[in-house]
């Protein structure tokens, strides 16, 4: 784990110049990554947001090996990457300590790239997935991805005057891949540097396949000012939308618990995609949405009880 | 040089090839009829055989993205597949050819779905002629072998490094024994050497960024690139197969010319096909019918000026393709020969045939029935179906 002021003496593996939009989580992720290991580290990522903001031929943005294959298959691609170095290795013909991770967006992971993610978690290649969760299709401008919250107006789930915004709650992607028995799954988000940085600290010093969910808030998908992706970010976990938590060989660990959870409106107040839930003839969405996150914590808090009972 | 006398199936030849080859990583899924190559060659790597590093994906389309991160990372790479696994690839094998990784595919051919059909027909590799594969296409196993063996070092040739893909029919290759000839498998790595690769993403010291977003102002160059290597695998192709001839003393060539220097009638055909229609050239030349015989061997890059050479003194020539491509024009195969012979300025009367798919059998005399037309009835400007239930 390294402190912010250390990692801002560390040479810059993802530089300056890419073309991200002020106040986007996945840089700030990717420095806390970075940061979080001394080995070398190749990437493979999905297409998204984050590779072609970063990939523009003739520039690259990255100062690590990168391979950007398709949409749906930077896990199968991870696979192969490893799996070449895996044999490189064993014929003697490789002597690196490599680190392999594998990013993609919600839509990536959650969606189009699951069947491949789940391959590559059951075949228990020894790779650290990342999914920066931005909660929607951004890069093909702002589509609902199933890991969408209920009532989010997205371009494919807008706010209409019948149907008003997305009407299913998000997929548990995180506990679909607890269910996969992988070593290390956790959930973190861009404002808890500390937390996000010991995730990605064990997850690499874990051998094996490693899960971590990233909520990166997004300022055009999410509509909020550039200043306040931190804030953002801080309020999903003091909501309990997105708690911070970790499955350590099937023990849960929730790294922080609010000493008083916030309410939901003050969350949605600060984006625009909720601004049509706050009218008086929404007001049961916005709680079927409280409903559901006070539901999920209490699933989370009886899981952690129940795997470190002695 | 020792040869082995042996009787295999054309997928048990293309798995003892595998195995011969050795190479560094495999990763595959299964799918009849192309399965048991991947069976086999399992066997292989559980018994030590080999120092493959086998991944057992979860579809074909990780199969292939699995193949590319391997080829990226510096190690030489293998599959298997068939029709709808070579239809699922569809995506990631233009990707595969455009970052230049010399994977090598042993391919099975079996018909696309609808309906679902697990028999032979090439409507698989014709559907994926334009992803910037190299395409060959074997008669028997011990061309599917052979031709394993000179894939590696054609898609790993500096001035080609594309994505090569072998094939057999389906079943009637595939499943039947047959006599083949194999050489040491030190001989075999003597002939592949070691696989040195253009660009290696491992190389921690000196990163790369692969498969970067390429906009209008450099695609087009980079589609050029593409060509030129292309064309560059039409000088390499021989070299390859003259040094293969050196070696091992078995001749191969773009195409097989098979009595069509005199004949007036000449077959066009890929595949298991050219080995019945020898034995309706042979029937028929004792009837006094100068009937020939040219099997195309290598389909991409297309050899037009080889095919040329063979066929532009014929009176007549029939095409036969098992694929359709549902134009209401002729078949693939049939398309490319007639540009082939308009660039030449050749206009020679040709018949186009669709025949086998899904399957369907053919016969010597259905063979010799189309030659005898050729001879005796008017070509007809439509594709015609031989064998059909009408």
């Amino acid at each position: 784990m390294a402190a912010p002021k250390q990692s801002a003496k560390e040479p810059v593996k993802f530089i300056g110049g890419h073309r991200a939009c002020a106040g986007c989580g996945f840089p700030i992720l990717l420095k806390q990554m970075f940061s979080s290991t001394k080995d070398p580290v190749v990437i493979v990522s999905a297409t998204g947001c984050l590779e072609v903001t970063s990939t523009i031929f003739p520039f690259s943005a990255w100062k690590v090996p990168f391979m950007h294959n398709a949409f749906e298959n930077s896990a199968a691609t991870c696979s192969g990457v490893e799996g070449a170095y895996r044999s490189l290795k064993k014929q003697g013909k490789e002597n690196q300590n490599i680190k392999f991770v594998a990013i993609g967006g919600d839509g990536g992971t959650y969606d189009i790239g699951l069947q491949s993610l789940s391959g590559a978690m059951e075949r228990r290649h020894d790779m650290l997935y990342i999914t920066y969760n931005n909660e929607a299709y951004m890069n093909t401008g702002i589509q609902r991805s199933s890991a969408t919250i209920m009532g989010a107006h997205t371009t494919t789930s807008p706010a209409g005057k019948v149907v008003h915004g997305k009407t299913q709650n998000s997929k548990n992607l995180t506990e679909i891949l607890v269910a996969h028995e992988i070593p290390y799954v956790a959930q973190t988000t861009v404002a808890f540097w500390q937390d996000a940085t010991s995730k990605f600290s064990k997850a690499f010093s874990i051998e094996g396949p490693k899960f971590i969910n990233a909520l990166s808030p997004c300022v055009p998908g999410w509509g909020y000012h550039m200043s306040q992706t931190v804030k953002v970010s801080k309020m999903a976990v003091e909501t309990n939308l997105w708690p911070l938590y970790e499955v350590e060989n099937g023990v849960y660990k929730i790294n922080y618990k609010p000493k008083e959870r916030m309410g939901i409106e003050e969350y949605l107040k600060l984006q625009a995609r909720f601004a049509h839930l706050l009218k008086p003839e929404n007001k049961e969405i916005v709680e079927n949405i409280q409903k559901f996150i006070d539901w999920r914590w209490e699933q989370l808090l009886k899981k952690e009880e129940m795997t470190n009972k002695k | 040089m020792e040869k082995t006398i042996v009787a295999r199936t054309g997928n048990e030849a293309m798995a003892e090839a595998m195995r011969q080859i050795n190479p560094d990583v495999c990763a595959a899924y299964p799918i009849t009829p192309a399965t048991e190559i991947m069976q086999i060659f399992s066997s292989f790597v559980n018994d030590g055989l080999v120092k493959t590093n086998l991944i057992t994906v979860e579809s074909e389309h990780s199969a292939i993205s699995a193949c590319m991160g391997s080829a990226a990372s510096g190690a030489r790479t293998m599959t298997a597949t068939s029709s709808q696994g070579l239809a699922l690839m569809h995506e990631i094998l233009y990707i595969a050819s455009a970052l230049r990784l010399p994977i090598v595919l042993a391919e099975v051919n079996r018909a696309l779905s609808g309906p679902i059909n697990i028999h032979c027909d090439h409507s698989d590799t014709m559907g994926e002629r334009d992803a910037g594969w190299i395409q060959i296409y074997a008669e028997n196993s011990q061309e599917a072998y052979d031709l394993l063996i000179n894939a590696v070092r054609i898609a790993e040739h500096r001035d080609v490094s594309l994505p090569i893909m072998v094939s057999t029919d389906g079943f009637i290759i595939s499943h039947e024994m047959e006599r083949l000839e194999m050489y040491p498998d030190s001989e075999i790595q003597k002939f592949i050497g070691e696989y040195k690769p253009n660009y290696n993403l491992l190389n921690i010291d000196n990163p790369i960024t692969v498969g970067s977003l390429v906009l209008t102002d450099y695609y087009l160059e980079h589609k050029r690139v593409q060509h030129e290597a292309m064309k560059n695998a039409m000088k390499v192709i021989p070299e390859i197969f003259a040094e293969f001839k050196k070696v091992f003393g078995r001749q191969y060539d773009f195409v097989e010319n098979y009595k069509c220097d005199d004949a007036d009638y000449i077959l066009i055909c890929l595949g298991s096909t050219a080995g019945t229609s020898k034995v309706a050239v042979e029937e028929l030349r004792q009837e006094g019918i100068k009937a020939g015989l040219l099997k195309i061997r290598v389909f991409r890059p297309f050899p037009a000026e080889e095919i040329v050479k063979y066929i532009s003194k014929a009176k007549a020539i029939a095409i036969l393709d098992r694929s359709e491509s549902l134009s209401t024009q002729a078949g693939p195969v049939a398309t490319e020969v007639k540009a082939a012979l308009y660039d030449a300025g050749k206009i020679i009367p040709m018949q186009s045939y669709v025949y086998g798919l899904g399957g369907r059998e053919i016969y010597v005399d259905q063979i010799k029935d189309v030659y005898r037309k050729l001879k005796n009835t008017k070509i007809s400007e439509q594709v015609k179906y031989l064998g059909v239930k009408e």
